[in-house]
């Protein structure tokens, strides 16, 4: 463990972010690592608990967050970013991205602050890609049997890495020019440096992974071309069905997709060739983010970027509150009031706030039509009540929804392979395997939309999942 | 006759164990007298109190009496019957208990009669002795054998010559009914048959055995001794045959070590030859049978010797060595005797007071430990008594020439002969010259040149050590938690909060063979030792080789290897691998078997004999020494698990014979820790090497895990160190102080083994419900080995994390994980039965799958009730307890949250060990209470004062704690705060030790005697007492019965603590499922369950835990973990460091603000158990509670349990129902019954009425006796309870006795109390002192020196908080052991003084013995030291040593002096104070280190004036 009633000497310390005025004029990342020294003492506060909860029930990839915590206090960097990754496959991109429930799970968030583990994890990380110690680890022999992934998000490529490495050789079909899915396409690169998934793929390509861009499984091959090639499949090609908000006026311009508008942006910080046509600025505009979450919160950071004159974000849930409610108690994921680094650089929420109408001038959204909402529960269920008196008016120039998604979409390859559903309109499986047997599938095709830690969790299993099947002689 | 039943259910009654009185009185001249024998029955009678009567309190345990032959008595009787005696010492007498069934009788008559003129004696005839049974119990009665005396002519044969051919016939008639009759002829037994002496004994209590027998009062019967006996047994079963004196010798204690030694007699018959038998040998064998108990063994074993040619304190001194460790100033001379000696046989060890005789020497002998008590006098009439009180008889103070008591390790003899008493020295330097053993042993011992040189750490090839580590199952937390801290410390490491993973049998892991074991531990029947305080006792030192004839001495006998700790480095190995002597030849053998066979079991099978054929192979050419080694592990070959291997060996060997020929040696890439190594040496190995921990060790360093200044000699060197004082600990445990003795002991108990594999190798032990063979061990074996040489997933780490202590998703699961401590903070804190219901099915579905054996039990089906029907929950947890966690385990705020809760539900909470503050015994404005209910009385005995005692409901005596029993406590001076010293009666900042032992109990006597201490400390209390469950728990449960406790809590071994060894932790005790169990059965098989409740503790946490327990046999029910938990502990498993961030288990003021929890938190918990509860009587048709305890009938085996360990499992003996057709009580029905009445205290009380009402001054007379004990203590209670701790005002009342006071004179005694004893006192006077004054002083008349002469016992002043004592004597063993307060003068005394002293001041103007101040962390001793010598008997571990020299320390002196001499009229202290000039130069002040620090700090603070800075603070600083 780190320091005796370390965590009594040493307040917790976070990152901290590039002043405001700075970075909102580009779109290079934003934390400011901690020093050495400073490090050092976060990992001190670490208690290495007889029941680590941050491992047991935080982190889905079961990190083994207390020993790299006390390999980091001892300043054994190498062997920290060997545990690290003996759990996870690309800790770079969870160390970025992820909201970390590690944290919120941590023995000293019930009556402190709890442990830096996700800047730690950075720190191992990153230190790792700076000496070299991230090598490439190829397999020592080929089993001979051929494995196509379907898409490269986190979950696509998590599989494909262990999959490579246990000697199957690993094609990863990717339907976009770049491969990396939603890392690549859906994070904005103030988050996540696109440089950072570049780094990662040149390792899965040392180790046997294959990538083919830009082909879409389904139209561009068939499936029984894949049937014929491969031994199996694993699908990971993300829940991509947006949620809509089919209200009146939904058919105005410049009401936009949050993916189709952080991808826009993201090509253009990569130099990826946008057509005129589908170009989508927020510059001097008024723009509102609908839908509270993560991917509202990324859409308020670029919307910032791209110079828009006013941001609001709406939320239809109420506000949350400041402190952990009873109904997330300790050490489950809290529902409370959380500001990102994209609210810090100005935006007005707004809370229990229902879109009823779009209006607009010619064919341009102009303004919303709004009311406060509250929520009563029903026969066990929540339900939203609309305020009478309290409608509103928001302008907008551009709107983005921001409201999740629904599912995998359907059309395509999961109607071709007939494959079962759940009851969530996900694709149904076993221990990751699809009702077609020889068809696997992990990430948010199987969970729906969710965390990258859990994408790689999945892309994980379901590596171990084919591999037993295949070691059986299965086809 | 009746017999002891044989094992049913978990009842084993190899198991019984008994304690006991003894005593001898002695016409040093020899004349023979009658009047002997009325003083041994003097005797007797009052040493009634330390034995113990049966369940129907009439039946006796035994007793008996040996004396010489009385031939004038013998020769008229015989005239009678037509017969005529030869001249004495020309004929034999036999005392032949026979059976009831006459043909039978006849049978057995004949083969003894047979065997008598086989060895050409002839039988003169027999008669009847004469017996009035009407006196007898009702189960002696029924067990009552025919009882006459046989006479047997010499024909020529005299004395010595005709005692061998005696002893050859008595041996062969035994064996020869054994063989024609087996069990049947057990009711044949010879108490005696010799010229010498004879013995009378039976099932009696003392005074029946007098009654029964009339020739004891016929006057023609004299003796010039008596050796006499009062037993106390575990059990109630009749049994004539185990009353003492046995042939030889009477026995008060036991011998810890008797398996290994039984093993090692077997082992030694092989060569057994002497030329005073010839061939003849054969009908002494086998020496020792199975049904002996170890007295009966350890009397075999000296009869042998002594008849073989020895003299009698030859044969003792081998068989009770005193300790001859460096510490101990010696001759060379005897030194080399000892030391040659451990070369022929292994000390018998355990707590022992021993009489015996060859019927011409009698004499005495105390265990190296002096752990039980024996005083004598000399008269001046030349009459000598020993016994275990003093006062048994009582003579005019002008009478009496000498008094003492018998020192640890030494020996009391006086020779009838030469009518003299013969000093230790003399014994013992004349035996230890005749023969030249020093020189022998200096020609012939081998100790290697380089052997033991300061270890290197070897190299190790890094490549493949992963393969190797994985091939022996280390893990990753092994190597952080285990191996690391034993590198860096030298310690063991530490852990807290028990256990919670499953047995290695219901794990799905792959578990090493070790884990199916647990360790045996000490408790009551005889005390853990402490390896460190009185390390000096000690010995891990053994001889290894060849053993030769044992009843023979040679100086080939010691041509061995001398080893002085059994761990040798891989260099060690090396070396001895390459020695080759003609005549010591080390010879390898490899324990591997083949990997790719279809049938592992045959494999290993296959492997296992052609191990033990190569180490016979290898005997027969020649080895003197074998390693055992799995060196040659490699991809095709398996490592034979090394206890299996080395069991095999040793057991292999034992059977063919040749056990004894060599010494064995285990070289395994295997053991690494602890547990580990006591293992491998109790089952047979003599040294063992962990090749593969030092490579591990090495690996570590280069990782860079260890410090970087470690140098790579002083991480082995520290490694070493740590097993060694693992061992150590391991053993002391058991009360066991040299590993000779425990070497091949077994002294272990087996989980999860099948009895086929148990009796093949591990013959002896228990193994109560079944499981794996040779098979699955063999599976085990083969899929670890497979994946050590397996391609790793990938990017996978080389070794698994474990989570054995730490829960790791991957790792072993754990009933505690981060789902049922969230959801029952969850439920608790919400008051959400939701929640609750989770967490209770998580726990239940967990321990279904596996976890605990309970969750592999089902209840059978009832006729449901309608809940409503059930008794209410608010009932129910009336039962329920919390776990006994002291204040200083855990914060102010947790103890006294927990105590709201209990008392506002009517439960009961504990106050642990560590006292209470008075505070809480008033009752809050807001109606809480926090007075605990049960207040502990604890080996450290931390707070026990009047007072305390007075304000309980319960009081518990803590004999052992689930999580290390056995073991002491230390709370670091860091966690003794202002408030915990407050408490505690300490210094704050000064470390605090609790002893392994409970001082005053080394027995179960001692226990009884505790016992009614405390229930005259508050008449009307509950004592219970807590006990852990391992195997004999039942028939320890039984004493505490019979010694009058009111409950017995049965402990778990999992359970939680603050800090504990963690090879304790995991290692020692058994689930509480087996121990409640087999303490049930017991208790209603010996008709006691009915007047004892019985609780049960040990990580219990739901409801459906409860009914199971209830259904076991419990009543009540005890939560620890489960209710920190409750408020707010995470199991963080950090008590020990202070760090808990919950303000639980810390003193940190920061950290205990951050204490969340609240009493209404407990009262949720609690009560959702109990409607858990409930639900489960309603399913099962239980109304009441009580209907369902000892339901056993209503819980059966859960079917289809697939696990491929766990289906081997087999639950009948839990679920054994002992008969009950004659309606004994299954639960507690009835009452012990009170033995306070005849207390002396009712006469004070009625005489003192004026003192205790109106506070007037006043003194009573009173004459006392030993059977008086405890006085006093009834008395303080009422002053106590009517003026509170400070009693009345100083010399308001005194008493005057004369005579001898009996054990616990002035217990507790109140301020305002003087007790003044003119006369002597026995064991434990002024324990607990609270503040009274207590004088023993010499009587006038007295013609012998005052300060030369005992005049009390040991262990005074035990837990002693305030209070002044004067001594005008000398007192015994560890005077002022734990004194926290009191004030004491005393002219001189025995070993281990001061021990663990705390606080208060002792003056000693006399001579101690050694080991002085031991563990001493407060407190002043003050010692004169004339001799200049007392630096060598002091144990400068925690005190330092100065001169007399301040004013104010001279004042104090002077002060003192003057006072004892005002009480006593000491003439020590007047020639003291007479030329005090010249005396005060010679006086030593002892200052423990610490608190001479701490005390210099609290003045330098007095005198800073500061208001601001408590000087604890500063105190802290320094102490961390």
């Amino acid at each position: 463990m780190g320091e005796v009633k370390g965590f009594l000497k040493y307040k917790r310390q976070d990152v901290g972010h590039r002043p405001v005025q700075e970075r909102i004029r580009d779109f290079e990342e934003l934390d400011l690592p901690l020093t050495a020294d400073q490090l050092h003492q976060q990992a001190a506060r670490c208690m290495d608990c007889g029941i680590p909860f941050c491992h047991g029930v935080g982190c889905p990839l079961k990190n083994c967050i207390p020993d790299f915590n006390e390999l980091v206090y001892k300043n054994r960097w190498q062997q920290a970013c060997q545990l690290l990754h003996s759990t996870n496959n690309f800790p770079e991109i969870t160390a970025r991205v992820c909201p970390a429930p590690c944290e919120t799970a941590c023995t000293l968030s019930v009556s402190d602050e709890p442990v830096l583990i996700r800047h730690i994890e950075f720190q191992i990380v990153e230190r790792g890609f700076e000496q070299g110690w991230i090598k490439p680890q190829p397999p020592a022999g080929k089993t001979g049997k051929r494995v196509a992934i379907i898409g490269s998000g986190p979950a696509g490529l998590a599989a494909a890495q262990q999959l490579a490495r246990a000697g199957h050789e690993t094609v990863v079909f990717e339907k976009d020019e770049k491969i990396g899915g939603l890392l690549r396409y859906g994070i904005p690169d103030f988050k996540l440096g696109k440089y950072i998934i570049d780094r990662r793929l040149k390792q899965l390509s040392a180790e046997g992974v294959q990538f083919q861009t830009g082909v879409e499984v389904g139209q561009d091959i068939s499936t029984r071309y894949l049937r014929k090639m491969f031994d199996c499949v694993c699908l990971a090609m993300g829940a991509g069905q947006p949620r809509d908000l089919n209200i009146p006026g939904r058919g105005y311009e410049n009401i936009v997709f949050a993916m189709e508008y952080l991808s826009l942006q993201n090509r253009l910080c990569s130099g990826e060739p946008v057509s005129e046509s589908r170009l989508v600025t927020a510059r001097n505009k008024v723009g509102i983010v609908i839908g509270g979450g993560d991917t509202g919160s990324d859409c308020v950071g670029t919307v910032r970027r791209q110079g828009a004159k006013q941001i609001y974000q709406l939320e239809i849930l109420p506000k949350p509150p400041e402190t952990r409610p009873p109904d997330t108690p300790w050490p489950t994921w809290p529902r409370i009031m959380r500001t990102s680094s994209s609210h810090e650089e100005g935006c007005e929420r707004l809370w229990g706030v229902m879109t009823k109408k779009f209006s607009g001038v010619e064919v341009r959204v102009s303004q919303l039509e709004c009311c406060r909402v509250e929520w009563i529960k029903k026969n066990n269920k929540w339900q939203v009540k609309e305020l009478p008196g309290t409608d509103f008016i928001l302008p907008a120039d551009l709107v983005i929804l921001a409201l999740g998604f629904e599912h995998v979409v359907h059309d395509g390859l999961i109607k071709d392979l007939r494959l079962k559903l759940d009851d969530r309109d996900n694709i149904a499986v076993s221990n990751y395997q699809t009702s077609e047997p020889w068809v696997f599938a992990a990430g948010d095709t199987v969970r729906g939309a969710s965390l990258v830690v859990h994408a790689i969790n999945s892309g994980r299993g379901a590596a171990v999942a084919i591999d037993q099947w295949l070691k059986k002689g299965n086809k | 006759m009746l017999k002891v039943p044989s094992n049913r259910g978990l009842y084993e009654s190899r198991r019984e164990h008994d304690g006991c009185g003894i005593g001898a009185v002695v016409n040093i001249s020899g004349h023979r007298e009658h009047s002997i024998i009325k003083y041994g029955k003097q005797i007797l009678l009052n040493l009634h109190h330390r034995g113990a009567t049966g369940a129907d309190e009439t039946t006796g345990d035994g007793a008996g009496i040996l004396l010489q032959i009385p031939h004038e008595f013998f020769f008229a009787e015989s005239e009678k019957l037509g017969f005529s005696l030869p001249m004495p010492y020309q004929y034999g007498v036999g005392m032949v208990f026979g059976s009831k069934d006459a043909k039978l009788r006849q049978e057995c008559d004949r083969i003894l009669e047979e065997a008598i003129g086989h060895y050409g004696m002839e039988v003169l005839g027999w008669r009847e002795v004469p017996v009035l049974n009407d006196c007898l119990g009702k189960i002696a009665l029924v067990a009552e054998p025919s009882i006459r005396q046989v006479f047997v002519d010499g024909r020529g044969l005299q004395d010595e010559a005709l005692e061998r051919c005696l002893y050859l016939a008595r041996k062969r008639a035994e064996r020869i009914v054994r063989e024609n009759f087996g069990d049947k002829g057990e009711d044949f037994y010879v108490t005696s048959l010799s010229c010498r002496t004879i013995c009378y004994k039976g099932m009696f209590m003392a005074w029946q055995l007098f009654a029964y027998y009339p020739d004891l009062a016929d006057e023609r019967i004299n003796s010039a001794f008596a050796i006499v006996h009062q037993r106390y047994s575990t059990n109630t079963f009749p049994n004539w045959r185990l009353a003492q004196p046995f042939r030889c010798i009477a026995h008060n204690g036991e011998i810890n070590t008797l398996s290994g030694n039984r093993n090692w007699m077997w082992a030694r018959q092989t060569n057994m030859a002497s030329g005073l038998f010839g061939d003849n040998i054969g009908d002494l064998f086998p020496i020792l049978t199975p049904d002996m108990s170890d007295s009966a063994c350890f009397d075999s074993t000296l009869e042998l010797l002594v008849r073989t040619g020895r003299s009698m304190p030859h044969s003792i001194m081998m068989m009770i060595p005193e300790a001859f460790g460096p510490k101990y100033h010696i001759s060379t001379d005897k030194r080399a005797f000892y030391e040659y000696h451990s070369s022929v046989m292994e000390p018998w060890d355990g707590p022992a007071a021993m009489v015996f005789t060859d019927g011409r020497f009698i004499g005495g002998i105390l265990d190296r430990n002096g752990l039980r008590p024996c005083r004598y006098l000399v008269t001046t009439e030349g009459l000598a008594i020993l016994a275990s009180e003093a006062g048994v008889v009582e003579f005019p103070p002008e009478k009496i020439r000498r008094k003492g008591r018998l020192r640890p390790g030494h020996m009391f003899l006086v020779d009838t002969v030469e009518g003299r008493i013969i000093t230790d020295n003399e014994i013992k330097s004349k035996v230890a010259r005749q023969k030249p053993y020093r020189r022998w042993l200096e020609e012939n011992r081998i100790e290697l040149r380089g052997l033991f040189d300061a270890p290197k750490l070897v190299k190790s090839d890094l490549e493949t050590i992963a393969h190797r580590m994985r091939a022996f199952g280390y893990t990753r937390e092994e190597l952080k938690m285990i191996l690391t801290p034993m590198a860096v410390n030298g310690q063991e490491p530490i852990g807290s909060m028990g256990n919670d993973t499953p047995l290695a049998v219901l794990s799905d892991k792959q578990k090493l063979l070790f884990d199916y074991f647990k360790q045996l531990f000490a408790q009551v029947t005889n005390p853990a030792i402490d390896p460190l305080r009185e390390g000096l006792v000690m010995s891990l030192m053994a001889f290894t080789g060849k053993k030769r004839n044992i009843l023979d001495e040679t100086p080939r006998h010691c041509r061995q290897l001398k080893l002085p700790h059994p761990v040798l480095t891989n260099e060690d190995i090396e070396r001895l691998r390459t020695v080759s002597r003609d005549d010591f030849k080390v010879t390898t053998v490899s324990a591997v078997f083949k990997a790719d066979s279809s049938d592992p079991a045959d494999s290993l099978q296959r492997g296992l004999n052609s191990l033990v054929n190569d180490a016979e192979n290898a005997i027969r050419d020649g080895a003197s020494l074998i390693i055992i080694s799995d060196r040659n592990t490699s991809r095709t070959m398996v490592p034979i698990p090394s206890l299996l291997a080395t069991a095999a060996v040793h057991r292999g060997l034992l059977n063919r014979g040749l056990r004894g020929e060599v010494g064995l040696i285990v070289e395994s890439g295997e053991p690494r820790e602890v547990m580990h190594f006591c293992l491998l040496c109790g089952y047979g190995a003599n040294a063992v090497n962990p090749y593969l921990a030092f490579e591990a060790l090495y690996l570590l360093r280069q990782q860079g895990d260890l410090p970087e200044r470690m140098e790579p000699a002083q991480i082995a060197d520290n490694y070493i160190a740590a097993v060694k004082k693992g061992i150590l600990k391991t053993i002391s445990k058991m009360g066991i102080s040299t590993l000779r003795s425990y070497t091949a002991a077994q002294l272990f108990e087996a989980i999860g083994l099948n009895r086929q594999l148990v009796d093949e190798y591990f013959t002896g032990t228990s193994s109560r419900i079944g499981g794996i063979g040779l098979k699955e061990i063999a599976f085990e074996a083969i899929a670890r080995h497979k994946s050590a040489f397996q391609q790793r997933p990938a990017g996978a780490l080389e070794l698994d994390f474990g989570g054995e202590y730490h829960f790791r998703h991957e790792g072993e699961r754990h009933l505690w994980n981060p789902t049922t401590v969230s959801r029952l903070q969850h439920a608790v804190i919400y008051d959400n039965a939701e929640a609750y219901a989770d967490y209770a099915g998580a726990v239940n579905e967990q321990s279904r799958q596996l976890c605990t054996l309970r969750g592999l039990f089902e209840f059978t089906e009832g006729k449901p009730v309608p809940i409503d029907e059930v008794e209410p929950a608010g009932g129910i947890v009336k039962r329920f307890c919390t776990g006994a966690m002291s204040h200083g385990s855990i914060s102010k705020e947790a103890h006294e949250c927990l105590a709201i809760a209990m008392n506002r539900i009517g439960a009961m909470s504990n106050t642990g060990e560590g006292g209470e503050d008075p505070s809480r015994y008033n009752p809050e404005t807001n109606g809480n209470s926090k007075n605990c209910a049960i207040k502990q009385v604890a080996s450290g005995r931390f707070g026990v004062t009047i007072n305390y005692l007075a304000h309980a409901k319960e009081l518990q005596i803590k004999i052992a704690q689930g999580a290390k029993p056995g073991e002491g406590g230390q709370l670091p001076g860091h966690k003794v705060t202002d408030e915990i010293a407050k408490l505690r009666y300490a210094t704050p900042g000064v470390t605090l030790i609790s002893p392994p032992p409970h001082h005053d109990i080394y027995s179960i006597e001692d226990l009884a005697q505790l016992i009614y201490d405390l229930k005259c400390s508050n008449p009307g209390v509950k004592v219970s007492v807590k006990l852990v469950a391992e195997v004999g728990v039942g028939t320890i449960a039984a004493g505490v019965a019979k010694g009058n406790a009111d409950e017995v809590l049965i402990s778990g071994h999992d359970g939680g603590t603050g800090a504990s060894p963690l090879s304790s932790i995991k290692h020692t005790g058994c689930p509480w499922e087996l121990g409640l169990a087999e303490t049930q059965q017991v208790l209603v098989m010996n008709r006691l369950r009915d007047r004892i409740r019985v609780q049960v503790d040990g990580q219990l946490k739901t409801g459906r835990d409860v009914v199971v327990a209830g259904l076991l046999g419990a009543e009540q029910f005890g939560f620890g973990t489960a209710a920190l938990v409750a408020i707010g502990c995470t199991l963080l498993r950090k008590c020990h460091e202070g760090a808990c961030p919950f303000g639980i288990g810390t003193q940190d003021p920061e950290l205990r603000k951050r204490f969340t929890g609240k009493p209404e938190y407990v009262q949720r918990f609690m009560l959702f158990v109990a409607e858990e509860v409930r639900q489960i009587m309603a399913q099962l048709g239980f109304r009441k509670f009580e209907e369902l305890v000892g339901r056993v009938d209503r819980l059966r085996t859960a079917k289809a349990i697939d696990h491929y360990k766990a289906k081997g499992l087999d639950f009948s003996a839990i679920f054994h129902q002992p008969d009950i057709s004659d309606k004994s009580k299954l639960r507690l029905s009835q009452t012990q019954p009170n033995k306070l009445d005849d207390h002396l205290d009712w006469q004070i009380l009625e005489k003192a009425a004026a003192a205790i009402e109106k506070k007037k001054k006043t003194v009573i007379e009173m004459p006392i006796r030993n059977v008086n004990r405890t006085v006093g203590t009834i008395l303080s209670n009422s002053i106590v309870s009517k003026y509170g701790p400070q009693g009345l005002p100083d010399g308001t009342l005194e008493i005057v006795f004369r005579g001898s006071a009996g054990q616990s004179f002035g217990a507790f005694l109140a301020p305002g109390i003087t007790l003044r004893l003119i006369g002597e006192s026995n064991d434990y006077l002024g324990k607990g002192l609270s503040g009274g004054r207590i004088i023993v002083q010499t009587p006038d008349k007295s013609p012998f020196m005052a300060h030369e002469n005992i005049i009390a016992g040991n262990t005074l002043l035990y837990g002693a908080t305030g209070g002044e004592v004067f001594i005008n004597g000398m007192a015994g063993e560890r005077f002022a052991v734990r004194n926290s307060g009191a004030t004491a003068v005393v002219e001189g005394l025995g070993d281990h003084g001061c021990e663990y002293m705390t606080g208060g001041m002792v003056v000693v103007l006399g001579q101690t013995g050694c080991n002085f101040a031991a563990g001493m962390s407060g407190g002043i001793a003050y010692v004169l030291d004339e001799a200049q010598l007392f630096d060598t008997l002091c144990n400068l571990d925690m005190v330092e040593l100065q001169n007399v020299w301040r004013q104010e320390d001279k004042d104090l002196l002077y002060d003192l002096i003057q006072r004892h001499l005002k009480w006593t009229n000491s003439e020590r202290a007047q020639h003291v104070l007479d030329a005090w000039p010249d005396m005060v130069g010679k006086f030593v002040k002892v200052v423990p280190i610490d608190y001479r620090k701490a005390l210099e700090r609290i003045r330098a603070a007095e005198q800073r004036d500061t208001e601001t800075t408590p000087a604890t603070e500063e105190v802290f600083q320094w102490a961390r």
